[in-house]
């Protein structure tokens, strides 16, 4: 469990994970999840993937910031697909009041050259943008406040998430001064603070758990605060250990599994005994590497909450299933 | 809609080997896709490249070890370029070292006269190489200990695709001098899209080809009376956003690199002729997911637009099969009625959930054959176990054959 005053003080919550893990599926939960008591939430991505759309099953989403969701009490989600050739208008217009030069950039290439190809100024364009609506202040009935309680970042994966993050040294050898290399170090600033935090989504698999270990370790080393990891996927057991054992072992008692069917009146032949046989023997094969994978990300020291496995696949309704999990964990 | 670069936006639609266009609505049935035939493909030896394409986590690296030692084991000599292989995955074949070089891997069955190597890319490395290659020591050294040559060959978002592509360039053209090899597996990086891996060579070599880099070229080449109006805007801004620093190492770089763009552009231009040739076989690795489908499927609509030769789908981690006999209504009313039964009930419910996983997998799939109806398709099951040793490569490669 995380020190509860440290939780209360995160607003910008960054969830990354390797792909095939539902980093996006637990990014939107943990949107929902922040939203309830009437907060209002930011979810942003950042790859034009165009996955909170799908994930919430409405059109692709424009570069604006659109109400997608409500949590309990009055919460909202708000959605933004971020892109970085409008992120650089939108800052060239913010700070230069660059409108009629902006369409001649893109006439010679430079919005092109900015958005794809100069190193690290992407990455400097997408967070800018989260930086900006993360700190965005409103007058509500004259006092200044935040206009989002929390922003929640849908972040690329946990292979590329401390290169993209650590805007600051990526543009550092190239722009040594200058009003990039500032924009870096407030945007550093801020995802250094206790402000921010970083939460990896893993699967109880061997590939997803190790690359979340080298997260961790790579976020560590950069000095970028890690919040929770989020094991997506679990699968629940009803069988006790021993029989847990036993089914791992192909030993489970067919004789007994026979009779228990007839009592419940099912037609079971030799061929049904054998297959639910192998159905316990692989589920039981399945959670030992499970719990084993779980142990192993004990190493990180970190708070590890689990969402489980939706047999029935992913819809609204799972969405809220997890956010509520999500809640009841008092992680977030 | 697929996402796609101005210039291949404009391409003619060219259906090619494998390239089919959109046909439907039809019913369509799971038994009528045609099956991909592995062994058909891995033992033709006019296929001398295979691309292993699919969306991030869906066991891209996995399958192409796989269909790479499979291949050797029926005889074929083969070099594997994997691009970021899990840790384990890279230690069983022997990858201990990220040299850029192919070495052999120990442990494979030579009888059949085949042999497997298998190579880490390594992005930058390959990238030293290539400016190495194509310009004097003195120019060289000046590249390569640019800022921006350092931060473009280490960190640009589409370096480690072109690199892919350089890389198998060269591998290629040694298959073809010395005989070393005669069928080259490519694993494509972890991207976003599989689309990437053939979108972002075009964009890297249209950026060092583009406008900007002539603008930025001409203050170094010319007196500054020729500099026109729009270029004084352009730099003008360019120099308040990125600092003039920058751009004086950026025209540096340029000026440097500049001997090196009519190699850039022909490099990639010849590598995308060798993705177009017969003797390639594109195989589209997804799993049985919505989204990995969706990125399967806009990946064999582009193939086809670019006349590029696809052998396949191969669908990764499938359900495995279910007991017959008992429907998932029955299972779920017997384990209601067996509350005291714990094992038994617990069983049921798991008989019960599987066959709903594979009732959704296969719904997905019937979706994706509608759209491309002849697309020829394996699955391989989902494995308990992880792979990471030659033993169970081998047996994801039996399964893919199977």
């Amino acid at each position: 469990m995380s020190d509860p005053t440290q939780t209360a003080s995160r607003r910008l919550h960054i969830v990354t994970g390797k792909g095939g893990t539902g980093k996006t599926t637990v990014a939107a939960a943990l949107a929902l999840a922040l939203a309830s008591g009437g907060r209002k939430v930011l979810l942003c991505e950042v790859e034009g993937r165009q996955g909170i759309a799908s994930v919430f099953d409405v059109a692709p989403l424009p570069y604006d910031e659109r109400l997608i969701a409500v949590g309990p009490e009055s919460g909202e989600v708000f959605a933004l697909a971020i892109d970085a050739e409008a992120a650089l208008l939108d800052y060239l217009d913010m700070f230069y009041h660059l409108g009629r030069a902006g369409k001649v950039l893109d006439r010679f290439g430079v919005t092109d050259f900015a958005t794809t190809i100069a190193p690290g100024l992407r990455d400097v364009l997408l967070t800018g943008k989260i930086y900006e609506a993360t700190r965005r202040k409103a007058r509500v009935s004259g006092a200044q406040r935040q206009v989002y309680d929390a922003v929640v970042l849908d972040a690329p994966p946990t292979g590329r998430i401390s290169r993209f993050l650590n805007v600051n040294t990526e543009v550092a050898g190239i722009a040594k001064v200058g009003p990039v290399r500032n924009q870096a170090d407030s945007i550093m600033g801020l995802l250094k603070s206790p402000q921010s935090c970083v939460h990896l989504v893993s699967s109880l698999e061997e590939m997803p758990v190790q690359e979340t270990l080298d997260g961790v370790h790579e976020l560590r080393a950069i000095g970028l605060p890690v919040g929770a990891i989020i094991v997506n996927l679990v699968r629940d057991t009803e069988l006790a250990p021993e029989d847990l054992a036993a089914a791992a072992r192909g030993e489970l008692d067919s004789a007994e599994i026979a009779a228990a069917l007839k009592e419940a009146g099912v037609k079971a032949d030799e061929s049904v005994v054998s297959g639910l046989m192998t159905v316990g023997r692989q589920h039981a094969e399945r959670v030992e590497l499970e719990m084993h994978q779980h142990d192993v990300l004990e190493e990180a020291g970190l708070p590890i909450v689990e969402l489980p496995y939706l047999s029935d696949g992913m819809d609204l309704g799972g969405l809220y299933e997890l956010a509520d999990r999500l809640c009841e964990s008092g992680e977030f | 809609m697929p996402r796609r670069s101005r210039t291949q936006r404009a391409a003619k639609h060219q259906p090619g080997r494998g390239g089919q266009p959109r046909v439907g609505p039809l019913a369509a049935k799971l038994s009528d896709v045609p099956p991909l035939e592995v062994d058909a493909l891995l033992d033709d030896l006019d296929v001398h490249i295979i691309v292993c394409c699919g969306s991030g986590g869906v066991g891209k690296t996995t399958a192409s070890a796989a269909l790479g030692l499979r291949a050797a084991e029926l005889g074929r000599k083969v070099v594997v370029l994997t691009i970021d292989p899990a840790r384990r995955l890279a230690q069983s074949l022997g990858l201990t070292q990220l040299d850029n070089t192919p070495r052999r891997v120990v442990g494979v069955d030579e009888n059949a006269g085949g042999s497997l190597d298998a190579m880490m890319l390594d992005m930058k490395r390959t990238f030293d190489e290539v400016v190495q290659a194509h310009a004097t020591p003195a120019k060289a050294r000046q590249i390569l200990e640019n800022p921006f040559y350092q931060a473009l060959s280490s960190s640009f978002a589409g370096t480690q695709e072109y690199m892919a592509m350089e890389k198998l360039g060269q591998l290629h053209a040694e298959a073809l001098r010395r005989g070393r090899w005669d069928l080259i597996v490519v694993d494509t990086p972890p991207s976003r899209s599989a689309l990437d891996f053939l979108d972002a060579p075009e964009r890297l070599s249209s950026f060092l080809d583009g406008r900007l880099i002539r603008l930025l070229l001409a203050p170094a080449r010319g007196p500054a009376k020729l500099i026109s109006a729009g270029m004084s805007v352009v730099t003008n801004a360019v120099t308040k956003i990125l600092g003039g620093q920058l751009l004086r190492d950026l025209q540096t770089f340029v000026a440097a690199i500049d001997t090196l763009f009519g190699g850039f552009r022909a490099r990639a231009d010849k590598t995308y002729g060798i993705l177009k040739a017969p003797q390639t076989a594109f195989v589209v690795v997804a799993s049985p997911d919505s989204d990995a489908l969706r990125e399967a499927a806009f990946f064999v609509e582009r193939l086809a637009e670019e006349g590029m030769p696809l052998a396949g789908l191969l669908l990764n981690r499938v359900t495995p099969s279910a007991a017959s006999g008992i429907t998932a209504q029955a299972a779920l009313a017997a384990a209601e009625h067996l509350d005291d039964d714990l094992v038994t009930s617990a069983l049921l419910r798991l008989h019960a959930e599987r066959l709903s996983r594979i009732n959704r997998e296969r719904g997905l799939r019937r979706r994706f054959a509608a759209a491309h109806p002849t697309v020829p398709t394996t699955t391989v099951p989902g494995l308990a176990k992880d792979v990471h040793d030659l033993q169970s490569l081998r047996m994801v490669g039996d399964l893919m054959a199977a």
